[in-house]
């Protein structure tokens, strides 16, 4: 009795993890590829590179994850951007019409002072954002709408309306690389998420974030300097944006100002969700959001790999979106399964929350309960 | 827009609620969208009067090149007025486009039967959405975003071509026009017209839309009052769906054809006009009439820049852009100067 008990409270407690059903989709989603494709999960070495369905997952899905770790904050304070996908367009632009003007298109100086373009670019664009939300009060998707819809207008600007093509050997390392055996972009991802985690969870930053996503104007009367912090966040979003628009165009080693990064804001706050962020902000999980943006990538390729024909993508994207979230709600999960992990757990009431001191996870789970809008 | 709507204080932390600017404040908005209106049609006026800005049939242009936004907006005013939003319905367009297409030219269905068929689809589509968001309490700009992907994917499995309607029957309903005197304006403005005077008694004169504002401003309260906000909420979603189907239909008309891309990105556009229309969204507090100068504004917006004429595509976008950047600071402005 005793042995049954505690697995189940340590099978409670896990299913309560925030990361517990957002790792779970992911991992059935990447073993439903195993009987269409039986060496899914080898990876090999060829040229001294490591190639596979898993690092490709990785490699393709290295820009939606930089958006969505951008995007994660800024939702955290109770904002949106839905400019991060003009923006991917207008730093890929910049980058490449910069480069495409020198003479050696090689040359690292004029690789990396192209990249500092872009990217100066993206931070006042995301400047740009935080100015009309914190300083002129304007509600974020609305705010952000503004670059939206002029940003790609821009990029094409810049551009001249072409899709400007490049051949420059140091830029196309940052998309399309290898460093190490992996994909360069990889490490630009893991290198982002860390100071991202490390800026957010072992300083104050990520606290204050939070306050001022629960509740802006009660953080600054405490004296957090919640309008700073909030323009911060866009600047951060849109710089993270900018280097998955350097990343994008890198790739691909051209610039599209009308097609690159096209809906990845749409895919990036999906991610947020999927991993267990609430759009109401005041709350947030960069590592859920990681493997949000994964599950998103990892759909993409499921869906191409089991020969879904090409039409049906988006329905069947629709339908494993509301799976996701159906299985994240607790009260589907109390609807549905609620009668039968009550019987079998012991548990009174299936999937309500009662927090136990010994359970951590559970309190944090606790919350999604009230914000349900 | 009569005082009874007694709707609770939006949720917004920089109003305190001091009921004696209470109604000034609710309708100013609404106020400053319609005076800038006439502001930018007057600069229209006076820099284009010499290419026939000023003749009455650029005024209902507006009416007639914008009518199935008008009536997407007003279904999205339902729900940004309770609090949710609505992303599937540039997808929802998209597909009646599609669907009526598919079945007037492919199954030779007659466009009387469709009409019908392609509104209840619509409506059930916005039913489902409400319901998953009511009972499963999953956040309605997930549950919409999923819709959106569903039926921009259902448009795709009907045909990945468009599809372009000769049925005589269409073509005759899209071009009546309906003298005014002055000019005219097709059957689509003519709807969409209908539907905001529908709209504005439901939201105004009916326990329906009174619940609506309730649920909007704060659904604890609402709850705690005995007010079904679940049928409620559920309802909202419908109409939205509803009045989707509707602008598709009339979007149909409008261009003749069905297309898997038609109207993507709408949903921005009807969001974008309701809020320059004044209500939050955060919900509880607007008007569907702020929701009409807002589809207004965008059009002028566009015929302008028709008018200029010489702008390439990518100017136009950052025309759309800068001018809908410059109104959303000046009603702010505006806006925020009278409040203190």
């Amino acid at each position: 009795m005793t042995t049954s008990s505690t697995t189940s409270s340590r099978w409670r407690a896990l299913t309560r993890h925030h990361l517990f059903w957002p790792v779970a989709v992911l991992v059935l989603l990447l073993l439903v590829n195993v009987p269409f494709t039986p060496d899914f999960f080898s990876i090999k070495m060829a040229d001294g590179h490591l190639y596979g369905s898993l690092v490709s997952i990785v490699l393709f899905g290295s820009p939606l994850i930089l958006v969505a770790v951008g995007m994660t904050l800024v939702i955290a304070t109770g904002g949106i951007d839905l400019s991060v996908g003009a923006v991917v367009a207008i730093t890929g632009a910049l980058a490449c019409s910069y480069i495409s003007d020198q003479k050696d298109q090689g040359a690292l100086s004029g690789v990396l002072l192209a990249m500092g373009l872009g990217l100066l670019a993206a931070v006042v664009c995301g400047l740009w954002n935080g100015f009309l939300v914190a300083r002129m009060g304007i509600q974020p998707i609305i705010a952000t709408l503004i670059i939206m819809v002029a940003g790609r207008g821009v990029a094409q600007l810049i551009t001249d309306g072409q899709i400007i093509t490049i051949n420059s050997e140091p830029y196309k390392l940052i998309g399309g690389g290898y460093w190490l055996t992996l994909p360069f972009s990889i490490f630009v991802v893991a290198a982002v998420v860390a100071v991202t985690g490390a800026l957010t969870r072992r300083t104050a930053l990520g606290l204050l974030v939070e306050a001022v996503g629960g509740n802006a104007e009660a953080s600054r009367l405490v004296g957090i300097r919640s309008r700073r912090i909030k323009i911060l966040v866009y600047m951060f979003c849109a710089l993270c944006a900018g280097i998955a628009g350097l990343m994008i165009s890198s790739n691909t080693s051209a610039a599209d100002g009308n097609n690159a990064g096209l809906w990845i804001e749409l895919d990036a706050i999906l991610a947020v969700v999927i991993g267990g962020t609430s759009l109401l902000g005041g709350r947030f999980s960069i590592g859920g959001t990681v493997v949000g943006a994964l599950v998103i990538q990892t759909l993409t390729t499921t869906i191409y790999t089991i020969g879904v024909p090409t039409q049906t993508n988006l329905v069947f994207k629709a339908a494993v979106v509301i799976v996701v979230c159906l299985l994240q709600s607790p009260k589907f999960r109390d609807k549905v399964f609620g009668a039968k992990f009550a019987a079998r757990f012991g548990a009174k009431s299936g999937a309500k929350p009662a927090a136990t001191p010994a359970d951590p996870a559970a309190a944090t789970e606790a919350a999604p309960k009230m914000e349900v809008s | 827009m009569s005082a009874t709507t007694q709707s609770p204080t939006a949720s917004d932390s920089r109003t305190p609620s001091k009921a004696a600017r209470l109604l000034g404040d609710r309708r100013l908005p609404v106020g400053v969208t319609a005076l800038l209106f006439l502001v930018m049609y007057g600069v229209g006026l006076g820099r284009y009067q010499f290419y026939g800005f000023a003749e009455p049939q650029v005024f209902l242009n507006l009416f007639i090149d914008n009518g199935y936004l008008l009536v997407a907006a007003v279904g999205v005013t339902f729900v940004i007025l309770s609090g949710g939003i609505d992303l599937s319905v540039g997808s929802m367009i998209g597909f009646t486009t599609m669907f009526t297409a598919w079945l007037v030219e492919r199954q030779g269905l007659p466009i009387v039967v469709v009409i019908p068929m392609a509104l209840a689809v619509g409506a059930f589509g916005g039913f489902l959405m409400g319901y998953v968001i009511h009972n499963f309490e999953i956040q309605p700009f997930i549950v919409t975003l999923a819709g959106l992907f569903l039926f921009r994917g259902l448009c795709l499995v009907i045909s990945k071509e468009s599809i372009s309607i000769g049925d005589a029957s269409v073509s005759s309903m899209a071009q009546a026009q309906v003298s005014l005197g002055m000019g005219f304006v097709s059957i689509g403005a003519i709807v969409s017209l209908v539907v905001l005077a529908v709209a504005f008694y439901v939201l105004h004169y009916t326990r329906f839309g009174r619940r609506v504002y309730a649920i909007g401003g704060n659904e604890q309260s609402a709850m705690l009052m005995g007010l079904p906000q679940g049928g409620t909420k559920i309802a909202v979603y419908t109409v939205s769906g509803f009045c989707s189907a509707l602008a598709g239909l009339l979007f149909t008309l409008y261009i003749q054809s069905g297309d898997p891309l038609h109207a993507t990105g709408m949903e921005l556009d009807a969001i974008a006009a309701v809020v320059i229309g004044g209500t939050l969204l955060t919900g509880g507090s607007g008007y569907v009439l702020g929701t009409l100068f807002g589809v207004l504004v965008l059009g002028l917006i566009k015929s302008i820049i028709q008018f200029e004429g010489t702008l390439s595509s990518w100017w136009t976008k950052i025309a759309t852009g800068v001018l809908l950047c410059a109104f959303i600071l000046v009603q702010r402005f505006m806006t925020t100067r009278k409040k203190t």
